[in-house]
């Protein structure tokens, strides 16, 4: 199957580099599963979570909390604001990451800003719930 | 001449000192290594978005650009972010940074612009402060901070936005010093506002779709780059910081070691002195009987 190169990096280290058969992007726009040979896009992203498949059978799960995908027919590049392996989140990171954005969207003056804060805010309210249920599942 | 006593002393104290620089140079050695790993991993982020943001500059029709790229069309006001360490003993690192600094300001005023400063780091403003006092506006502590992260290098890149909205400068230069290797660190000046997109960092020529739309992503975008360009300042400062204080002290060891021999030579010949001396006095005074 064809493959591409994958990148996965947050501001503090690389998290996955290597080649991949499919990612799944959680776009503001809705989620994109991205296959070798994709079109140029350039995607803002929402707290989700990151499906790499390195090959049928093997797949990683990762959380961002938002930031941008590079996609080209060769290369997939996510820069992301905070990133960390499935495994290492819980409801406890997920509340922090809500009170921040509560907390900057409360003194936040500037409108578009403040638009920007809510949407990420109902966006990370939304990921908390699907990642619950997840959970109970 | 000094007595047995006081060159006792004298080497006992530069032994103490002996100590306490060997036990710092261990330990700027120990931080060095994190300080290290952690500016080198992340320069990959910010190299990417390099790459990403020349990508998307290099479609972007000129006129159209944000503010952040394009800048105010004026350079009358010119804003030094200048990034030291917060603590001393570490040779000529936060000397070396404010003098470039320094240097730079003079030039500016001699231009005939006006110049403020925001320190970021104690060291850099103890010595800024006896040139510049009433142009520096703000002091960021960092000292409260073991490990240094996104979160403060996006409070400073913050205050910086919100001036520059404000309209309180219309260039900013960011001053840290990169660290090349233990025993180079290179004091570096680099504009940040309006962002100065490399040429040649251009990766692809395909023609990318937006979602959402290109100017939204650059509006997001931007700012980020100016807190990765902030946070990787930081962490090469740290490391830089680490680096040189790791040097200065092995030289003070050794400078040290040097001393403590020079001070023994000398303390054995007096003492052998004294007692040739002693003796002399013990086998003349028997001669005389």
């Amino acid at each position: 199957m064809a493959t591409f190169k994958f990148e996965l990096v947050s501001p503090e280290r690389i998290l996955f580099s290597g080649d991949a058969v499919s990612v799944i992007v959680p776009s503001v726009e809705g989620e994109m599963t991205v296959l070798a040979g994709h079109a140029p896009v350039v995607a803002v992203l929402k707290p989700g979570i990151v499906l790499v498949q390195t090959d049928s059978s093997n797949g990683k799960e990762f959380f961002v909390s938002g930031g941008l995908a590079e996609i080209n027919a060769t290369s997939v590049t996510i820069l992301a604001e905070q990133a960390r392996f499935l495994e290492d989140v819980d409801t406890a990171v997920l509340d922090a990451e809500i009170l921040t954005a509560e907390t900057r969207h409360a003194g936040s003056h500037d409108e578009a800003e403040k638009k920007r804060l809510h949407d990420q805010l109902v966006q990370l309210r939304e990921f908390k719930g699907v990642f619950e249920q997840r959970k109970a599942a | 001449m000094p007595s047995l006593k006081d060159l006792r002393n004298r080497i006992a104290s530069v032994k103490a000192t002996q100590k306490i620089t060997k036990a710092m140079q261990m330990v700027a050695a120990a931080k060095l290594r994190r300080a290290q790993t952690a500016a080198e991993a992340a320069r990959p982020y910010a190299e990417r978005m390099e790459a990403v943001l020349a990508n998307l500059a290099g479609g972007l029709a000129s006129g159209s650009a944000p503010r952040l790229i394009a800048g105010t069309g004026s350079d009358k006001v010119q804003l030094l972010v200048v990034c030291t360490a917060e603590r001393g003993l570490c040779g000529a690192f936060n000397s070396s940074i404010a003098r470039l600094a320094r240097d730079k300001a003079n030039a500016l005023k001699a231009e005939g612009k006006t110049v403020k400063i925001i320190c970021v780091g104690k060291k850099g403003y103890d010595i800024l402060r006896r040139q510049f006092a009433a142009d520096i506006i703000e002091l960021v502590d960092l000292r409260a901070f073991k490990q240094l992260g996104f979160v403060n290098a996006e409070t400073i890149a913050q205050g910086i936005l919100t001036r520059f909205a404000n309209g309180e400068f219309d260039v900013a230069t960011l001053f840290f010093s990169k660290f090349k290797s233990v025993i180079a660190q290179i004091p570096t000046a680099q504009q940040i506002i309006p962002a100065e997109i490399p040429a040649g960092a251009k990766t692809t020529d395909a023609v990318y779709d937006y979602e959402p739309e290109e100017s939204e992503i650059l509006e997001t975008l931007l700012p980020r780059n100016l807190t990765v360009q902030v946070l990787r300042a930081l962490l090469e400062n740290a490391a830089s910081e680490q680096g040189a204080r790791m040097s200065a002290m092995d030289s003070a060891t050794r400078n040290a070691g040097e001393m403590i021999k020079k001070q023994t030579t000398i303390y054995n010949r007096s003492r052998q002195a004294m007692i040739t001396k002693e003796l002399i006095e013990i086998i003349s005074g028997a001669e005389a009987l």
